[in-house]
């Protein structure tokens, strides 16, 4: 996802941040300088201050515990994991430099980071250019394949089709609101899903697309904008790519005026548990949200990581999220590729992650395809009184991350494949060049 | 004789009696607990076929999550928490079946199609019930549910009902049922005219309906219905857009009043303004945790004891922030931005700290939430009571200025500092005060936004823009200013909402204050005489 600089109107904030920043200066890194030939670096780029840090700190975290317990099973190729933490401070430009400082100073093996679609877009060149490796955790709308990322959160095709199939078929859904945040993963995943639903024989008077700015607070009119919508005679849904800040009152707004889900239902891609846990979920049962993990989900894999998570934090109320889970299975991936390679070396590892497949918490196996994304089984879920989900659907099988959706003019000719001879991550199978449009 | 007589009543009494319906209701109760969503269904269907009332609570309970399955032996049983375990009682005869471990019992899971179903049929199961306030939500289930094997008991029900607005409900169930199902036109077009009457989304949902697949007769009606509806939903429409903008304007004002005393009054550019707003939201959750703890009990209260708590330690920390920072930078507005904003920064990362990143948890007291129809408009109570609460802050501080001996030494600080001094005023301690006020204010304004936003650090920047454009707009030292643009500006914004969208809205405002600070650099009130110079 990408939150682009929180309101346009404070660049000048954002300068004066920077130097007002001399005097507040926030703890950055804390990276010991322990001797280089008996540990292998691993870098963790997550914002721990500034509007995302209320998603990525988690994700620190959750790596953190992650390269503890790898540790306490002897490390990787006999050496210990030693992470390397810094705080790109939510601010764009800033994780490239962070980016920078890791793989050129710290000499790490690998990066696991970025949350945003423009944090990830910024740090990009910067792997590339330097031949790193980045696991990226978090669903994001697709229309990018680099040699140097792999991307373990969903494509658009591992979450919200699935989410609009399930409200066609089992709640009969003929009427769409497609409401989100106004940026780059909401007006790509709404055009997908406007152009999948137009394929369907959805007319296009029975699809409303609305977006708001980020932090929107003041949703009166817009619900009963959706209200009025949903009173054409057709069973209307939500789907709402709204981003963190601005769902809580969205859900407020709903609970109040009384929309029901079982009258409308709503479903979104943003919200998980971390999400939830700020808000009152009595009003809210039974709206729905798409993801490839949940906390509720009931396997051995999956309550022995909640168990060991409540413990590294040492809070038995913390709840796990999606993702958490791709860093999981990300990491599983890295470790495992590097044993197979022998070595920490850049080209290796990218070459032997293709095809590496690891469990996931929902009880089967993710592997890591040519085109640097995962298979994954979709989950749709309903809000619970607890503020957990509850699986309603599961697709049968696992699901292939596509990059390039086949529902966009631009991208549905292209493939990537990483592996040789090809090696491409944008191929026009109709042209059959290397290099078609997109990135 | 004697004995087969006996036996022939313990026959008879066994199959009148209640016990006998609870015999044969329960191999059908055992059936919603059977697992699959479908299977649920079907023993839903099949209580709801029997019109046994005695199946209501059970189908209530389910609906409340409290029907769960005893892993033991497969009985469907109500489990609520008690202690660290649940209690268990029957679902149809309510006797107590004793306590089960947590891990002994599993909920039985419902979805949206299952709860539809359950309204549904609560809806035509209650329809004779003793109580009026019933049987009007159950009239109104059916009429959402368009259920016709409901016809036959709104039929009888309607015949009893003396009840006028329940009668009226059940009218309006009947006709629902009758459009959607399958009917003579004449019994349609009549209910499509008692559609009509009712005149809402609902209505015209229904009305949308037939006018698609009825006869050319039915049809006809519709159309003509629809068009009446339409043109009262728009009239309501645009009263209910003046409540949105009256409404935000209120949350407006009440973000920017406390600016309105630390940058109207003192002058100082306090980028740390939405701090304190956020100070007060989180005194807020501290507050409520108290209460959870302590006096759940009487957790509706918890807003109204945060109200001086927020007030308190917002003020504290203002006249900290005064003493320690901006005492020293009076008369320096670049140099009073720059330490503001540091401020703003040091003061969202130390909530960071101590509460973490993630949002918390503010309630709402019942009192709070829920709306309330109003002709055809929508009212929610908390958007209600902020406005009311808006305004009596507003109130309680214009009285504060003018009527009081604090009032006056702020006015007299403000107007002439020196020549206040020399009266004896301690002006250092005014100018901590007043800071205070405004920042107690910002905390106030944290406790009614804690009911509608995130309560997260970044909460204050959503709002600091917003605050310093009201009391620009408005005119800097005016508090009537503040109030005329505050309702001003959420008027504009919420006009221009429905035409532009939320995003270019925003922009469209900002482009406006833009110009018409250009014509009128003082803003809308601007005050006259020395103060100006000053």
């Amino acid at each position: 996802m990408l939150k682009t600089g929180f309101q346009s109107g404070f660049k000048t904030g954002r300068t004066l941040a920077a130097a007002a920043g001399l005097a507040v200066t926030f703890a950055v890194g804390f990276a010991a300088p322990a001797s280089a030939q008996d540990t292998i670096k691993v870098g963790i780029l997550h914002s721990l201050s500034g509007t995302m840090a209320i998603s990525e700190t988690t994700l620190k975290d959750v790596m953190l515990m992650l390269i503890e317990e790898q540790n306490k099973k002897g490390g990787v190729l006999g050496k210990k994991l030693e992470p390397v933490v810094v705080d790109p401070a939510s601010n764009w430009p800033l994780f490239a430099e962070k980016a920078r400082e890791l793989v050129s100073k710290d000499k790490v093996a690998a990066v696991f980071g970025c949350w945003t679609s423009v944090s990830r877009k910024s740090v990009l060149p910067v792997f590339e250019e330097l031949n790193s490796v980045l696991f990226y955790p978090v669903q994001y709308e697709g229309e990018e394949s680099s040699r140097n990322v792999f991307y373990t959160g969903a494509a658009p095709n591992q979450q919200a089709i699935p989410a609009v199939d399930y409200l066609a078929e089992k709640e009969g859904v003929q009427r769409w609101v497609l409401a989100g945040t106004d940026y780059v993963y909401p007006r790509t995943t709404n055009k997908i899903l406007e152009t999948y639903l137009k394929s369907k024989g959805v007319k296009s008077e029975d699809i409303m697309i609305n977006y708001t700015p980020f932090g929107h607070a003041d949703w009166q009119n817009i619900v009963a904008d959706i209200k009025k919508f949903g009173s054409a005679g057709k069973k209307t849904a939500v789907v709402s790519t709204i981003n963190g800040d601005a769902n809580v009152p969205f859900y407020k707004e709903l609970g109040n005026q009384g929309v029901k889900a079982q009258d409308i239902p709503v479903v979104a891609f943003s919200v998980g548990e971390e999400e939830l846990a700020g808000i009152d979920t009595k009003p809210l049962v039974g709206h729905l949200a798409a993801w490839n993990y949940f906390m509720s989900v009931d396997t051995p894999e999956n309550s022995d990581f909640i168990k060991k998570w409540q413990a590294f934090t040492k809070n038995d109320k913390r709840v796990t999220n999606d993702p958490m889970e791709a860093h999981y299975i990300g990491f599983n991936m890295w470790v495992k590729a590097v044993e197979k390679a022998g070595t920490t070396d850049s080209n290796a590892v990218i070459d032997s992650l293709v095809g590496v497949a690891v469990p996931n918490l929902t009880g089967g196996y993710s592997a890591m395809l040519p085109n640097h994304h995962i298979t994954k089984p979709v989950l749709i879920g309903e809000v619970q009184e607890n503020g957990q989900f509850e699986t309603v659907s599961k697709t049968p099988g696992l699901v292939a991350g596509d990059e390039w959706s086949d529902f966009l003019p631009d991208s549905k000719d292209l493939i990537s494949d990483w592996r040789a001879p090809m090696s491409c991550g944008n191929f026009n199978v109709k042209t059959g060049k290397c290099g078609g449009k997109g990135s | 004789m004697h004995r087969a007589f006996c036996w022939l009543l313990a026959a008879f009494l066994a199959l009148a009696a209640p016990a006998s319906f609870a015999a044969d209701l329960a191999p059908l109760v055992r059936g919603l607990g059977a697992g699959s969503y479908a299977e649920t269904e079907k023993a839903i269907a099949g209580l709801a076929e029997t019109g046994d009332p005695a199946v209501v609570p059970v189908i209530e309970a389910l609906q409340a999550g409290d029907l769960h399955v005893r892993k033991a032996d497969g009985a469907v049983v109500v489990a609520k928490r008690a202690g660290n375990g649940y209690a268990l009682t029957d679902p149809l005869t309510g006797a107590a079946l004793g306590e089960a471990d947590r891990n002994a019992v599993e909920k039985i899971r419902i979805n949206n199609a299952l709860r539809r179903t359950i309204s549904a049929t609560l809806g035509a199961l209650t329809l004779m019930s003793p109580d009026a306030g019933t049987r009007r939500q159950a009239a109104e289930a059916v009429f959402k549910s368009r259920d016709a094997n409901a016809l036959d008991a709104l039929n009888t029900a309607l015949a009893k009902e003396t009840d006028e607005r329940v009668r009226r409900a059940m009218t309006q169930a009947r006709a629902s049922v009758l459009l959607a199902g399958e009917a003579p036109d004449a019994d349609k077009i009549a209910a499509v005219a008692v559609l009509q009457e009712r005149g809402d989304q609902d209505a015209r949902a229904l009305l949308n309906g037939a006018a698609n697949t009825g006869s050319d007769a039915v049809k006809d009606a519709a159309m003509k219905a629809i068009a009446s509806v339409e043109q009262r939903l728009a009239l309501w429409g645009a009263a209910q857009n003046l409540w949105y903008g009256l409404s935000l304007g209120s949350v407006l004002l009440l973000a920017a009043i406390g600016l309105a005393v630390t940058f109207g009054v003192m002058g100082v550019i306090n980028m740390a303004h939405g701090e304190m707003v956020m100070i007060g939201a989180y005194a807020t959750f501290l507050v409520q945790e108290a209460f959870r703890q302590w006096a759940p009990g009487l957790f509706d209260f918890s807003i109204l004891v945060a109200l001086p708590v927020a007030f308190l330690v917002s003020g504290a920390v203002g006249v900290a922030i005064e003493r320690s920072v901006i005492r020293w930078l009076y008369g320096r507005p670049l140099e009073t931005l720059l330490a503001t904003w540091g401020l703003s920064l040091a003061l969202q990362q130390a909530v960071r700290s101590i509460f973490g990143p993630t949002n918390r948890e503010v309630g709402a007291p019942s009192w709070m939430s829920g709306a309330f129809e109003l002709g055809g408009l929508t009212i929610t109570y908390g958007r209600l009571w902020i406005v009311v609460f808006a305004f009596l802050v507003f109130g309680a501080l214009l009285v504060a200025l003018r009527k009081t001996w604090f009032g006056l030494s702020i006015r007299a600080v403000t107007q002439n500092r020196s020549m206040a001094n020399a009266m004896g005023i301690r002006t250092a301690r005014v100018d901590a005060l007043t800071f205070g006020l405004g920042s107690g204010i910002a905390g106030l304004a944290g406790v009614a936004l804690s009911q509608i936003d995130n309560v997260s650090p970044n909460l204050g920047q959503g709002y600091i823009i917003d605050s310093f454009m009201v009391v620009v707009f408005g005119g800097v030292g005016n508090l009537w200013g503040t109030l005329v643009g505050a309702l001003a500006l959420g008027g504009v914004n919420k006009f221009l909402e429905p035409y532009a969208g939320a995003v270019l809205g925003k922009i469209l405002v900002l482009i406006f204050i833009i110009l018409f600070i250009q014509r009128r650099p003082r803003g809308l009130f601007a005050l006259k005489g020395r103060a100006v110079e000053a």
